[in-house]
């Protein structure tokens, strides 16, 4: 049953990203569809701890967008989950609107604003810390792209994580395999990702990133982890739900038009 | 300077539950005290300055006014998109300690001349830039920045910097305090920073002039100096930064947006200075006035 909720969720926020990009002329839109399933399970799902009324809620778990280059997915998703109107989604990116183009804190239940690649993960870090010196049980999840890893912050803040065994962190790494010009094996070689995070002390799961029923359950497992920080590897597909956007880099940049936005609407289940 | 501010900080954190001390492996045998004190409220995140800066932000987000301390460039340009991104941009109480401000570390070449730093931080829009001129103002500063948490940069010395200025327990940004040989001439000296020592130690450079600091500044406090300028007919500031981008041109910025007849000139670094090494005396003789 609970599949069934974030399936229908998901469905819900790919049809909402099409018609936000195809409103604003936007781009990104292949990197927002690829974490589509995963934020819909953790909110579809419940397994990520929000009130919808009360964004600041303290008991709150934080989920950081560090691809902020994503936010069409976390928008639609929020306005799917009644944290604002889904009206405004039609606003997004245009002038003087609260949902600007890159993730913004000024959106209710946006943590944290992003677009420069690499600052999320020690932000989330410094949640986690508070975390565990206030004795409070939230758990933080961020999200990074694969091609994000280029960053040489997230090294900081991987190291420190395990240091300090912050298990109420979970980064999830979008695994699309594609960065700006090409995939990410043949611009800054990642592998073996799974075993350099296992070196760096954390708990790695790598998982089908589109599978609800796994995502459901690794994601619950992961918030039960002790002493060590968690990742989890989704291997995602860039542009997932629409064929002619999937694994093609265009689909970074390129915007819809009636057509194309047409025939995408099709392919959503 | 240095020992001023941790003791002054360890005051505040034993009646400000909030306050956080993070340092990036910088610190020895100035922070211990601190830490064995609120060990729940300190750490050392290695050498890693970015993330220390990412850190600060998030602990700040959860409550915390966060310290981030470390020596010359290292909290300021090596983070320089944490701090303008995490903090400025969220608005959070972050204050950035540098200890080494200007040529403190003269003979440690280039790399720790921290003689371009006003010129990033005043260009972050909620900043408040405390740059204090002897261990009087440290304690001053501190105290307001933690009395008002927001985005901040405090830039201290080294240690063993002479008092001139009066203890002044309600300091505010913006503001221009007097030394107490000030006898009301129109002419003036402003100083910011340890910029301070270098005019006292020999002050027959400004004979005829009376002094003053300002202890605090940025981006948000330039309206009130053209009010404050008003009384007097020459104003030289004074700072130990490259005159590019420091804290003169930002005075000149602040009270030409009126026509003015005051004169107005600006003691600082020139560009040159980039390739001196030595003491900080030494170097300091090089110090250039611009009209």
């Amino acid at each position: 049953m609970q599949n069934i909720k974030s399936l229908k969720l998901a469905s819900a926020v790919r049809k909402d990203i099409l018609d936000m990009a195809l409103i604003s002329k936007a781009s990104h839109i292949g990197s927002a569809l690829s974490i589509v399933d995963i934020l819909s399970v953790l909110y579809g799902n419940r397994i990520l701890k929000f009130n919808n009324t009360n964004p600041k809620y303290e008991k709150r778990d934080r989920l950081i967008l560090s691809k902020g280059h994503a936010c069409m997915a976390l928008y639609a998703i929020l306005a799917e989950c009644k944290f604002f109107n889904k009206k405004n989604l039609d606003e997004y990116g245009a002038n003087n609107s609260l949902l600007m183009a890159h993730a913004s804190h000024k959106v209710p239940g946006v943590e944290f604003s992003t677009g420069s690649l690499g600052h999320g993960l020690s932000f989330g870090v410094g949640l986690a810390l508070a975390g565990k010196r206030k004795k409070n049980n939230h758990h933080v999840f961020v999200i990074n792209s694969d091609g994000e890893m280029n960053e040489g912050s997230n090294w900081e803040a991987i190291m420190f994580a395990a240091h300090h065994n912050l298990n109420n962190l979970i980064l999830v790494i979008d695994y699309n395999n594609l960065q700006s010009f090409d995939t990410i094996e043949t611009t800054l070689k990642l592998e073996p990702l799974h075993d350099k995070m296992k070196a760096f002390g954390w708990k790695v799961i790598t998982v089908d990133g589109h599978n609800h029923a796994i995502l459901n359950k690794t994601l619950k497992e992961a918030k039960k982890v002790q002493n060590k920080p968690i990742c989890i590897i989704a291997n995602t597909i860039k542009g997932k739900g629409v064929s002619f956007m999937e694994n093609s880099v265009m689909w970074h940049y390129k915007s819809l038009n009636e057509n194309t936005h047409s025939d995408a609407m099709k392919e959503i289940i | 300077m240095r020992t001023e501010f941790i003791k002054n900080l360890i005051v505040h954190a034993k009646n400000k539950k909030n306050i956080f001390l993070l340092v990036a492996d910088i610190g020895y045998g100035v922070v211990e005290e601190f830490q064995k004190e609120f060990p729940d409220r300190f750490m050392n995140v290695g050498v890693a300055e970015q993330n220390m800066t990412g850190i600060a932000a998030g602990l700040a987000s959860e409550g915390y006014h966060v310290f981030t301390y470390s020596i010359a460039n290292f909290p300021t340009f090596r983070c320089a998109e944490q701090i303008r991104n995490d903090i400025d941009y969220h608005n959070l109480p972050v204050t950035i300690v540098s200890v080494g401000g200007g040529l403190a570390y003269g003979n440690l070449g280039y790399s720790h001349h921290a003689i371009q730093d006003y010129g990033l931080l005043r260009m972050m829009p909620n900043f408040s830039i405390a740059s204090p001129g002897d261990p009087n103002e440290v304690k001053s500063a501190l105290k307001y920045l933690i009395k008002n948490p927001g985005p901040s940069y405090l830039r201290l010395g080294k240690n063993n910097e002479a008092s001139y200025t009066l203890e002044n327990p309600k300091i505010k940004p913006g503001k221009w305090y007097g030394l107490k040989d000030n006898t009301g001439k129109e002419e003036i000296v402003l100083s910011t920073g340890t910029a301070l020592q270098w005019i006292m130690q020999d002050k027959k450079k400004f004979f005829n002039k009376d002094i003053y600091t300002i202890p605090i500044w940025g981006a948000k406090y330039k309206k009130e100096q053209i009010e404050l300028s008003s009384n007097f007919s020459s104003i030289i500031t004074v700072e130990d930064h490259i005159h590019d981008c420091g804290f003169g041109s930002w005075f000149k910025e602040a009270v030409l947006i009126k026509k003015t007849n005051q004169e107005i000139s600006n003691f600082a670094l020139p560009l040159e200075v980039q390739y001196s090494v030595g003491k900080q005396e030494n170097i300091m003789k090089k110090m250039c006035i611009y009209n």
